[in-house]
């Protein structure tokens, strides 16, 4: 419990803009990595990652 | 700059554990299940392994064209790189599912950071299981776990029906855990009702050649999977987050923690 207290503390303590621009990079990464893993129909990507495609629950083929 | 790489770290190391564990599943459970599909594929009229090979099978559509699962394998691989069966395969299995564990936590984290809730060890499990609702089981209500060979739609609009139920099931999580209003309930509700009344473009009624019990086996396994992965993912996510965040508030403060 006393490290749920800390760290909501902590977040609290960051600023908006701190939170925005941490949310933004993480997400822009984030989405590269799904699409590329998961969306892409780049024969290679698809073939490369088609087992984890299947495995979860990405529409394939 | 601190906490970015703090949130970083947390989401790659959790990502990094998360994914290493559901590929090790993935391998006893889940691949062996692909492979014994992929040997019916091209009986039963289901499609073929890649596009560019099922464009060239429809373009050459001779009669010397076998469609047994020989045939086309060798074709795919003649025409279009894959990973070779075996210790290739695994090895990029492994990889594309430690790399999408990484997109989905820093999905995940960003969502955090945005809407302000922390993740923690103590509420982990419930990121963890609103990620498993919104990206894994809403998406496979409508769009069951397919395997290679099962007859289905075209792909981008089963991608954009994927996509438009993870995101409204995502928003309604969100939007509960900001708020308990009346109205929010009603506006969830409807976020994650819509996409399944909108509907999953169907599979075509053909007969597929994968056995029942293979599609089955499959789907419960893939869900089964999915959760244990959501579910570590965001209690490692929660705990790293909390080593990181006692850390970085010990240090200036010169606090023994």
């Amino acid at each position: 419990m006393n490290a749920t207290t800390n760290v909501s503390t902590a977040t609290q303590s960051l600023s908006i803009s701190q939170r925005m621009i941490a949310g933004s990079l993480a997400l822009l990464l984030g989405l590269t990595l799904l699409v590329g893993t998961g969306f892409a129909g780049d024969f290679r990507l698809h073939n490369g990652a088609h087992d984890t495609r299947h495995a979860m629950g990405f529409p394939c083929h | 700059m601190i906490m970015i790489r703090n949130l970083f770290a947390a989401a790659i190391f959790a990502a990094l554990a998360a994914g290493l564990l559901t590929a090790a599943i993935q391998h006893f459970r889940v691949t062996p299940l692909i492979l014994h599909a992929e040997t019916f594929e091209g009986e039963g009229g289901g499609h073929s392994h890649g596009e560019a090979a099922a464009d060239h099978v429809d373009a050459a559509g001779t009669a010397d064209h076998s469609h047994d699962a020989v045939a086309l394998t060798a074709e795919d691989e003649a025409e279009e790189w894959a990973p070779a069966d075996g210790f290739e395969r695994t090895a990029y299995t492994t990889l594309a599912t430690v790399l999408a564990a990484a997109g989905f936590a820093l999905v995940i984290g960003a969502v955090s950071m945005f809407s302000g809730i922390p993740i923690t060890f103590a509420n982990g499990f419930l990121w963890g299981i609103a990620g498993f609702v919104a990206f894994s089981l809403a998406p496979a209500y409508g769009l069951a776990p397919e395997l290679p060979g099962m007859p289905a739609a075209d792909v981008l609009p089963r991608q954009i029906w994927w996509v438009g139920t993870a995101l409204a099931t995502g928003a309604a999580w969100l939007l509960l855990a900001k708020t308990r209003a009346g109205w929010a309930f009603a506006v969830a509700a409807a976020l994650v009702v819509i996409p399944h009344i909108i509907g999953a473009p169907g599979a075509p009624d053909e007969p597929s050649a994968v056995p029942a019990h293979l599609a089955t086996e499959f789907a419960a396994i893939t869900l089964g999977t999915s959760l244990v992965f959501w579910l570590v993912l965001g209690t490692l996510f929660g705990k790293l987050n909390d080593v990181f965040a006692r850390n970085r508030v010990a240090v200036p403060a010169g606090a023994t923690a």
